[in-house]
């Protein structure tokens, strides 16, 4: 791939996971957010945290389907990272306007309702991972080492979804749609491995 | 010289009592006829809006009301905007802005509530009926959703007792259930729940005959918007807003508990009372607080009251019952 289309696709990456925090900047400022900006916040960065991490999820199973889009890892860390960043935005408004900085009101959360509690360890597994995210990182964990706890991304990802279904009325399915994703894109790697390893033993 | 003589006008000429008394709407026809013509170079949902307008034709017709003592006061009233786009009525859709754009088809006229069970003879009432029953009141409400947001709401109807009394029910009746409208072709967006439909809702008697329940025709001094759950719909304003069922066309009288939607869907979460307390968590969040709609992000908590601020006037229905068991 040349190196200006790489730039380029890179920047519109960028432009497009960014749109969602600029848009509810601009309506926090123009004080458009809505009937009830607190669960606009919530819902909307909550979503697009686990919209972008099922996306980076998407990244190998495509590779894999064939060597010409190989490139497209240099997109999953910068995907991984927003979704990280959706993530905290989404801890922080909890943190800020539904638990008003109260830690005795966060730790009766934590302890008592699974839906926060299961919100709480996807965004603490998803730390690590954006803190070993840097070519520094990588290089002093070895690729083994490193391949190895970025694992945690597929439990991440479940404990994301759960903490969506918990969230919502019984009923609701709403989030029907990321599950099915994320469960094709979690069953496409062991079915992709075995196609892959029956084509190497008839060739 | 009266015999004979022809009259001043011909028969012919004479405009019929029917039309006479519908020439508004034939106005409006005419009018909307015109416009119709005009608007269609701008393009068929355009057009579609002026014949079937979105927001049910009777939403916005001024109502005319009287002064209740049962108003709340001392509240800032929610922007009507908010509380006409701000809607749960899950059989238009989930998400709050849905019921909005999806409510327009509730056909709501002719419209009647069926009554039955333990009463003396079931009855029909007729909508149009019901509007001139008993003045129209003015009663300012807050509303308290149990998914901790809050609204201020000037709805516009009078005692549900009234109309209670007029059911005649036996005294075997302990409790009333409210049965909402129900179409899956005019609300397709309910077959995307896993929940059973028709909507139901139901009250103790005593609850019900309360002068605060409410049964209620509009907001603002007009006809409710479909939305806003038009025709006619209950509001208990010391519960959780789901306990006040919307496009009522079904109102039966009971010797037991009956089946409740969100109680049957999940009991844990949603009891039969349902009051509002500040004690009582949801399984999932605190009620201790809530948010008020129209507020910016930073200023909208605030303190959850028992019984939402009503508790003068509804507490003596519940002395000796255990609210947390009661929930």
């Amino acid at each position: 791939m040349k190196r200006l289309t790489l730039i380029l696709l890179k920047t519109l990456t960028w432009l497009a996971c960014l749109g969602q925090f600029g848009l509810l900047v601009y309506e926090a400022v123009t004080n458009t957010l809505g009937p009830d900006p607190s669960s606009k916040i919530a819902l909307s960065t909550g979503y697009a945290a686990l919209l972008l991490l099922i996306v980076s999820l998407a990244i190998t199973p495509l590779r894999r389907l064939s060597p010409r889009l190989s490139w497209l890892i240099k997109f999953r860390r910068l995907l991984g990272l927003f979704a990280f960043f959706y993530a905290t935005l989404h801890l922080l408004t909890y943190v800020a306007l539904y638990a008003g900085f109260d830690v005795n009101t966060m730790e009766t959360d934590i302890a008592k309702r699974r839906f926060i509690t299961m919100g709480v360890a996807a965004w603490l597994l998803l730390l690590p991972l954006a803190a070993t995210s840097t070519n520094w990182a990588i290089r002093k964990l070895g690729g083994k080492r490193w391949n190895r706890l970025h694992k945690l991304v597929y439990v991440a990802a479940v404990c994301g979804v759960i903490h969506y279904w918990w969230q919502v009325k019984p009923g609701v399915l709403s989030p029907l749609m990321l599950t099915v994703v994320l469960g094709v894109l979690l069953l496409a790697r062991p079915v992709l491995a075995w196609f892959q390893q029956r084509k190497a033993c008839a060739a | 010289m009266l015999i004979g003589k022809p009259p001043d006008i011909p028969s012919s000429a004479i405009t019929s009592k029917d039309r006479y008394l519908n020439r508004r709407r034939f106005l409006r026809g005419a009018v909307s006829g015109v416009v119709a013509t005009g608007v269609a170079a701008l393009g068929a949902e355009r057009l579609a809006e002026v014949f079937s307008p979105r927001i049910g034709a009777m939403a916005g017709t001024k109502l005319e009301t009287v002064k209740s003592p049962l108003t709340t006061t001392g509240e800032q009233l929610t922007s009507y905007d908010d509380i006409t786009h701000y809607n749960n009525f899950y059989e238009f859709g989930v998400n709050k802005d849905e019921p909005a754009k999806n409510a327009g088809g509730l056909p709501i006229r002719p419209w009647t509530i069926r009554v039955d069970g333990k009463v003396k003879a079931p009855k029909t009432f007729d909508i149009d009926t019901l509007l001139k029953l008993r003045p129209l009141e003015d009663r300012v409400y807050r509303h308290r959703c149990v998914e901790a947001w809050s609204m201020v709401i000037p709805w516009v109807g009078y005692s549900l007792s009234e109309f209670i009394k007029l059911c005649d029910p036996l005294p075997s009746a302990k409790y009333v259930q409210f049965l909402s409208y129900y179409d899956k072709h005019v609300e397709k967006w309910s077959l995307d729940q896993a929940i059973s439909w028709p909507y139901s809702e139901g009250l103790r008697m005593d609850e019900a005959m309360h002068p605060l329940a409410l049964l209620t025709f509009g907001l603002y001094g007009e006809v409710l918007p479909n939305q806003d759950g038009a025709p006619v719909r209950i509001v208990v304003p010391w519960k959780y807003g789901f306990k006040s069922a919307k496009s009522i066309v079904g109102v039966r009288f009971l010797d037991k508990v009956p089946p409740t939607t969100w109680n049957d869907q999940a009991p844990s979460e949603y009891g039969f009372y349902s009051n509002v307390n500040p004690n009582v968590d949801h399984p999932r969040w605190s009620q201790k607080t809530e948010r008020r709609i129209g507020l910016p992000f930073y200023a909208q908590r605030r303190t959850t009251l028992m019984f939402n601020g009503y508790a003068d006037q509804v507490a003596s229905l519940y002395t000796g019952m255990d609210l947390k068991r009661n929930y």
